[in-house]
């Protein structure tokens, strides 16, 4: 067996965080969209998987930047991907 | 100006389908039996390939079906009813894997009723908006995948075992090694029930599984395979019915045998060839079979070549068309007009038009135009009627259609000077590949091009041509104004700096004129400022000698084109900073004088100042000032630029790269010196008393050490030469301002060329141990390896000319194999970013309003009004505050 690691340690992997309703609410109002306007994030992702995501949930990544000192993303976790 | 009412229906859906035997049939003009087109007379034989009722392609006939005429009628299929069923070349995959999920004895889908039951629901539940198309398609995959793996037949009635399906590769199928034959493929899917099509991926509404085998075949109108008639009289027909000929005739044969009960080999043979035909007939480049070749042995070009690829309907008829009110000719230069124009010949100026609709203040204008008719500039070609008839305007009918022009009418004029065209050269890489130039008439046959817009397209003037677009609304002119001006794209979206700027001899004045500021009488000082755009007083004189006669530095006189109150201090392209004499002025500063005018104090203005890709001022003029006070600044650089290096005079020959005896001796000296040292380590290498580098074996220490020794042997070489080209040498002017060349190419012509390389390695490749036959076998030393001593000046020796053409070749190789891989790259690019955009909220969505990025490109900076990757250039604003408070 393999060790068992958990990507979302490495300091490469962006901050992954698993958004509440009320938040993923406020930022489909912020672009006014609905949530299949968000990127698709993988359920089988491994940053997905260390947050046991659930489709339908959103993930928002939160990147450093050098020219934007921060900047957030966010992603809908799906199941598969379905061609788009 | 095609308006919407003209056009009669508008498409709600579309939705793609097997077609059937029926339906072939159904839609068909008539049945074709005989390979024959015409008779003796020439006439299109009934029920043949060209027969009348498949619509018509000569003038004057009428066609059988509908009536119509040339141009009217669409055109009629026909169809030919095949003697026994042939598989589709498209479908093989999928037909594959309908017989591999199916059962061969019942034909039922090989799950549980359980499982289908499932899926079923799986199906019918699928989010009915956005996604279903995908989500079923990707869904039916997998139930596909599911059945095919089932070895046994699970519905209890049957449990029949299954047997391995393979495709050997175009259009046989095999069962565990047996051949499954069309018909018996036909009879097998014909047994998968309609209510279960929809589980693997047919929907029964519109498709049957068995209409993947042909059993008949719809023959193309002849409007799509139209015969040409040559001019010694022969017919030439198209390719694809000489494709159906083929059919025909095999199938005829095949009927014959199989109807006459010939032996079953021949009948197999007969219906191979068929297949064969039918396969090619839809793909003549499918894999695994000869294509079919027309008599003269060229390729026949059959129904999917015609869609496919470059020349293809779709990528050279549909996404690019051939246009009118374009132009293409050769371009050459022209430094005096500006850089948002463009010079269109005469003979051009005269063929392309922009319609003018006449009302009551153009009216008298309008006449002007069509009095003057086709054949005088400013006319015009063609007059529209308010019923929208076009009406060619000629020498006899220019009178009456004079007086026939009122309010209402369209009148086509000539371009003038002033219109907006686009201009364009191929291959169109970014977006500065397309401009909008304002309109110079001018005498002669080519475009004249100003020479800072050569960089962004890309051009020279050794025979390149370029494409001019005749803007023909008004909405499109003023776009094409706003946005896509030359001025409008002096500033580059890649990197900030400017694309467009001085180049080649701009840069050589300049330098000239500013460089230790070389004194102007007042003559010469107005005969450099006439050519700019410079009105008003003259700054104050340098120097006025003893006798009272005034004189202006070049500073001063390059001062009078710079726009107010302008703050900037930076190293000029001659600066080095290890202090030379000789560099004292290479520091650029320009400061405004007490009465806000900008002086340029100190330093040469050369590329860093103007150049494309290089210039800060021109950079900082057009952020800080606006795009029309760069074009301004621009021309009037590249005037003076010009005009001083005619005042001055500049020419260069190949004395420049004259250099004394003792250098070259000195020269010499340090090549001996360094080929000894090569041969040292080559000694120590052989003797096994080389220390390799870490991490390095110790053949790769040699090279590398080798490499070094020479690289550093050729920059000496340079620098010894370079110390005898100071900068009154013009090549010298040229390199160090970054007019042209640069100093590495001046040391090669007089001191040392260097090591040559072939994929960054000396020379290996040889016979024998040895690269050419003029050294010993294992010589490791650096002129048996290809290092060239020589220099451009003296000449190769013959095995240095040897190795230098080597290298030669590989530096021509690279540039054609990257072009064509960085073509198909930006190919790809361009196709997965198109239907990108950047809304006014900064996010980027594509067309179905998906977000790609929350802010673009991160940080939602544009590069092009950015300071280098720094939303504001604080330290630019800062330096002009300190000057402005001190």
């Amino acid at each position: 067996m393999m060790p068992q690691f958990n990507v979302m340690e490495n300091y490469l992997v962006p901050r992954h965080s698993i958004m509440s309703e009320e938040e993923v609410d406020e930022l489909l109002k912020e672009y006014g969209i609905v949530k299949g306007k968000l990127p698709l994030i993988l359920m089988a992702d491994p940053c997905a998987k260390a947050l046991a995501a659930q489709p339908g949930q959103v993930i928002k990544i939160e990147r450093e930047s050098p020219t934007a000192g921060a900047s957030n993303y966010y992603r809908l976790v799906v199941e598969e991907k379905t061609g788009l | 100006m095609v308006s919407y009412q003209y056009i009669p229906k508008k498409i709600g859906k579309i939705q793609f389908a097997l077609i059937s035997p029926e339906e072939v049939r159904k839609m068909s003009a008539t049945k074709i039996i005989t390979a024959d087109t015409y008779d003796d007379d020439g006439f299109p034989i009934d029920m043949g390939l060209m027969d009348p009722r498949l619509g018509v392609i000569e003038p004057g006939l009428k066609c059988k079906t509908c009536g119509k005429k040339v141009d009217e009628c669409p055109g009629h299929f026909g169809h030919i009813d095949l003697a026994m069923p042939v598989i589709h070349e498209g479908y093989t995959k999928l037909i594959k894997e309908m017989l591999s999920a199916t059962c061969r004895t019942c034909g039922r889908v090989k799950l549980p009723e359980e499982r289908v039951k499932q899926y079923m629901e799986r199906i019918n539940n699928i989010d009915t908006i956005s996604l279903k198309p995908f989500q079923y398609l990707s869904l039916s995959g997998s139930i596909r995948h599911e059945a095919v793996k089932v070895t046994q037949c699970p519905h209890p009635d049957c449990g029949e075992m299954s047997k391995a399906i393979t495709l050997d590769k175009p259009t046989t199928y095999r069962e565990e090694g047996h051949k499954l034959t069309p018909k018996e493929i036909r009879e097998r899917l014909e047994r998968i029930p309609s209510e279960q099509l929809l589980l693997i991926g047919l929907n029964p509404a519109v498709a049957r599984p068995e209409w993947m085998i042909l059993t008949s075949l719809p023959v193309p109108p002849v409007t799509v395979r139209p015969s040409i008639t040559l001019e010694s009289g022969d017919r030439s027909e198209d390719d694809l019915t000489h494709k159906l000929v083929d059919v025909l005739r095999i199938n005829q044969r095949l009927q014959e045998n199989r109807d006459s009960g010939a032996p079953q080999l021949i009948v197999e043979d007969l219906w191979e060839l068929l297949q064969y035909h039918i396969t090619t007939y839809f793909d003549n480049q499918t894999s695994g079979i000869p294509p079919a070749r027309h008599r003269s042995g060229r390729p026949l070009k059959t129904l999917a070549q015609r869609l496919k690829g470059k020349e293809g309907r779709f990528r050279s008829n549909l996404s690019g068309k051939r246009v009118n009110f374009s132009a293409r000719t050769v371009i050459s230069p022209d430094p005096y007009i500006s850089i948002n124009e463009v010079g269109v010949p005469m003979p051009i100026a005269l063929e392309l038009t922009v319609p003018m609709r006449v009302n009551e203040f153009n009216f008298e204008q309008a006449k002007g135009f069509v009095e003057r008719g086709h054949n005088i500039h400013p006319g015009a070609n063609y007059i529209i009627r308010p019923d929208g008839q076009r009406l060619r305007l000629t020498e006899r009918n220019k009178e009456t259609l004079l007086e026939k022009l009122q309010v209402g009418y369209i009148v086509e004029r000539h371009i003038m000077d002033g219109d907006i065209v686009l201009f364009n050269r191929q291959p169109s890489l970014h977006r500065m590949s397309m401009m909008a130039h304002e309109v110079r008439v001018m005498d002669g046959k080519t475009f004249r091009l100003n020479l800072p817009d050569c960089p962004p397209y890309n051009a020279d003037f050794d025979g390149d041509e370029m494409n001019l677009h005749c803007l023909q609304g008004e909405e499109a002119r003023a776009e094409a104004k706003i946005i896509m001006r030359v001025q409008e794209h002096i500033l580059s979206p890649r990197f900030g700096g400017p694309v467009i700027g001085a180049i080649h001899d701009h840069i050589s004045g300049n330098f000239m004129l500013t460089h230790h500021n070389p004194l102007f009488p007042k003559e010469e000082a107005y005969h450099i400022l006439s050519r700019t755009s410079f009105k008003g007083k003259l700054l104050e004189p340098d120097i006025v000698d003893e006798n009272g006669k005034e004189y202006w530095g070049g500073k001063t006189i390059f001062s009078h084109i710079l726009p107010p109150g302008l703050h900037m201090e930076y190293p000029s392209a001659v600066y080095t900073g290890d202090g030379d004499v000789e560099e004292e002025d290479s520091l650029v500063k320009i400061f405004p004088d007490d009465d806000g005018r900008s002086r340029l104090v100190t330093g040469p203005i050369d590329e860093m100042s103007i150049g494309a890709f290089k210039g800060k001022l021109l950079e900082k003029i057009v952020r800080d000032y606006g795009s029309d006070a760069g074009r301004e600044f621009l021309d009037d650089a590249t005037r003076i630029g010009i005009t001083a290096i005619t005042l001055m005079g500049f020419s260069t020959g190949i004395d420049e790269e004259d250099i004394p005896e003792e250098a070259k001796l000195r020269i010499r000296d340090t090549l001996v010196e360094a080929e000894a040292k090569v041969d040292d380590y080559v000694k120590k290498f052989n003797s096994g008393y080389l220390e390799p580098l870490p991490g390095r074996s110790l053949k790769e220490t040699l090279e590398v050490e080798a490499m070094r020794t020479l690289g550093r042997a050729r920059d000496m070489a340079g620098q010894i030469a370079s110390k005898y080209l100071g900068l009154k040498n013009s090549a010298v002017i040229m390199a160090r301002s970054g007019a042209r060349g640069s100093m590495l190419n001046l040391s090669q012509m007089s001191g040392c060329i260097g090591q040559q390389a072939v994929r960054g390695e000396r020379i290996q490749r040889g016979y024998q141990g040895r690269t050419l036959p003029h050294f010993k076998q294992m010589d490791l030393g650096a002129a048996a390896k290809g290092f060239v001593k020589s220099c451009y000046k003296s000449g190769l020796n013959p095995t240095e000319y040897f190795f230098h053409s080597m290298g030669g070749r590989e530096g021509l190789v690279d540039t054609a194999v990257r072009t064509s891989r960085s073509g198909y790259m930006q190919r790809r690019l361009i196709n997965a970013l198109e239907d990108l955009k950047v809304l006014p909220d900064r996010t980027v969505r594509n067309t179905s309003g998906t977000i790609v990025q929350f802010k673009y490109g991160e940080d939602g900076v544009d590069p092009t009004r950015s300071a280098r990757s720094d939303p504001i250039d604080y330290e630019d604003i800062i330096r002009t505050a300190m000057r402005e408070v001190a």
